[in-house]
């Protein structure tokens, strides 16, 4: 009996003390920033004038996208997942600042995460936080969220008003456009060294990517025709400017 | 003497006012028992599975109150329940196509709501995907509510009934677009159909006349590869012939999946309460199902790439449409339309 009772607390005490040897400290922070360009200069809402690559000039009136299934990926194999989903939005600052919290203290090679929402999402119903509809981000007559609003004016566009207006989303074939981005970090961060990550999103390569965008010509862009077009733009739109 | 009978008096007239008013209340209360889920027999498993919105009464009390309240358009003029008429089983009679705000007219003929948690999809074109997303459409269409959920949040909040009642359903005051959303679709969620003549005659507690069996055998001949039982519809889209109004310039499904091969195929709708939600048609066209049946048996009429099943009917003489059209009306469920949970809480 007594040889019993020793054997269960060794037995205890060693799963004990492995779960504490093998538990991974989940306590480090990254906050993600994400930067508004137009190639090299930091967007500004209506005053500043660009040009594209047709040399139409152009100003940005709106521009917010969601972002989802973030993860970072390990050195050692393996990714660190992120379920929540964040609507990016230039108007609002504190948008711009995803904090992924109870990160493994290992070291990272590089980040994941789609510019859209997943069809799951697309498909569940209500929904609150960024994916509420009170934001202005869904389809009511053909369910599904608009992954990316980009609209301004140039003399070039032929609409009422100069406007351009890309409302891109999709989550089905043949209009699928949710899309994947991998960035890599220029060498392996260790969690809890990294405190922030800057991620640049630069629209003009929303606009010349792939494909150049002619506002005379596609001025408007809000359903299905021509959104894979401007999606296989805006996934190139990322690139990582800093880590600290 | 004197005291005994103003004691008697007082009693009568103290449980006539309590009865009185039990009974009103009663009528409009919802018991844990009226929120409770029965599939019917026979009835596939539904899609809508109420999960991540646990019926409660009230949270239905407030579907309800959304439901019947006109706050939900810009003008406060125009309810879910203006064009889902009860009596209708909540489609809109004589009307073929959706009256708006303003005036305006609409392009589609208003879908009865029934059954609606075995629908995969919602729309003459299938274009919302989930009961919850549903009334979204309607709301922020232009010429129907033209509201955004956004201000409809700023309303609510400012009235003080619904302050109340968003905090008895969910527990706090918080109103937002997934609480006003969760709760319609526990009211309509719930508004099942499933005992017509036709649901008696299958469980043996009724019969048919003659005319009427010979009306069900002909409908499951000719009509039941595209309505099928027992909730008359397969859940597709197809295009039934019926030639395109240029004025309405609708393609239905292509417009949702832009594929060419979709233009113009529409939802085929269950046919429970057919009698009572005409006109027919995604536009309304038919007035009555005579005309209906006029149609489907002219193959020559038909217009466009028709649904192969179409070619299936043939000729039907007039003794053949008198028959399904009887049997359709067996369809005709009273206990629905008449059921006191949906009934509009404002006329008590």
């Amino acid at each position: 009996m007594k040889k019993l009772l020793h054997i269960i607390f060794c037995v205890a005490s060693l799963g004990l003390a492995m779960s504490f040897t093998y538990k991974p400290v989940e306590k480090e922070k990254l906050t993600v920033i994400f930067d508004h360009y137009v190639g090299d200069r930091l967007l500004q809402f209506d005053s500043v004038n660009y040009k594209n690559e047709l040399g139409q000039a152009y100003i940005v009136t709106k521009f917010k996208y969601y972002i989802g299934n973030i993860r970072l990926k390990k050195r050692n194999g393996g990714t660190v997942a992120f379920k929540d989903y964040y609507l990016i939005n230039e108007e609002e600052e504190g948008s711009k600042k995803i904090v992924l919290e109870k990160l493994p203290g290992e070291e990272y090679t590089g980040i994941e995460f789609i510019i859209g929402v997943d069809s799951l999402h697309n498909c569940s119903g209500a929904q609150s936080g960024a994916l509420d509809p009170v934001n202005g981000m869904f389809w009511t007559w053909n369910s599904g969220y608009i992954f990316l609003k980009l609209e301004g004016k140039s003399a070039a566009s032929k609409s009422p008003g100069h406007v351009f207006e890309y409302h891109i989303g999709g989550y089905k074939q043949p209009a699928n456009c949710i899309r994947k981005i991998s960035l890599h970090f220029s060498k392996p961060m260790q969690a809890g060294s990294m405190k922030e990550l800057h991620i640049k999103a630069d629209i003009a390569e929303i606009l010349k990517a792939k494909t150049v965008i002619d506002f005379s010509k596609y001025s408007s862009v809000t359903d299905f025709h021509n959104a894979t077009m401007i999606a296989d733009n805006y996934m190139n739109m990322f690139s990582i400017t800093d880590i600290k | 003497m004197k005291r005994k009978t103003i004691i008697i008096w007082s009693l009568i007239l103290t449980s006539l006012v309590f009865f009185g008013f039990t009974s009103v209340n009663t009528y409009f209360d919802i018991s844990k028992e009226d929120v409770d889920l029965k599939i019917p027999k026979g009835f596939p498993k539904p899609i809508y599975k109420f999960k991540n919105n646990k019926l409660s009464p009230d949270v239905f009390v407030l579907g309800r109150e959304l439901f019947y309240d006109p706050i939900l358009s810009k003008d406060s003029t125009t309810s879910c329940a203006s064009c889902h008429q009860r009596i209708a089983a909540f489609g809109h009679i004589d009307h073929a196509l959706s009256h708006g705000i303003n005036g305006l007219i609409g392009k589609r003929n208003v879908p009865a709501l029934q059954n609606l948690i075995w629908k995969d999809a919602f729309m003459w074109d299938g274009g919302v995907n989930h009961l919850e997303v549903q009334p979204l459409s309607p709301i922020t269409n232009p010429i129907e509510m033209n509201e955004s959920i956004a201000d409809i949040i700023v309303k609510l909040r400012h009235t003080d009934h619904y302050v109340r009642d968003f905090k008895k359903a969910f527990g706090d005051t918080l109103i937002s677009s997934e609480r006003i959303l969760k709760s319609l679709a526990q009211f309509t969620g719930l508004m099942i159909t499933a005992n017509s003549r036709y649901d008696k005659y299958m469980n043996g507690s009724d019969t048919f006349s003659v005319v009427e069996k010979r009306g069900l055998e002909l409908f499951r001949q000719k009509c039941a590869a595209c309505h099928k039982e027992p909730l008359f519809t397969d859940n597709s889209y197809r295009n039934n012939g019926i030639k395109p109004d240029s004025s309405l310039k609708d393609k239905g499904r292509g417009a949702i999946t832009g594929l060419e091969s979709d233009d113009y195929k529409f939802k085929v709708p269950g046919l429970r309460n057919v009698e009572i939600t005409y006109p027919y048609m995604h536009d309304g066209r038919f007035r009555n199902l005579t005309q209906v049946m006029d149609h489907y048996a002219s193959p020559e009429r038909f217009s466009g790439s028709v649904s192969k099943e179409m070619y299936g009917i043939g000729k039907l003489t007039a003794q053949d449409k008198k028959d399904i059209i009887a049997f359709l009306r067996t369809l005709t469920d009273k206990s629905f339309i008449y059921d006191r949970r949906f009934v509009d809480p404002s006329v008590k």
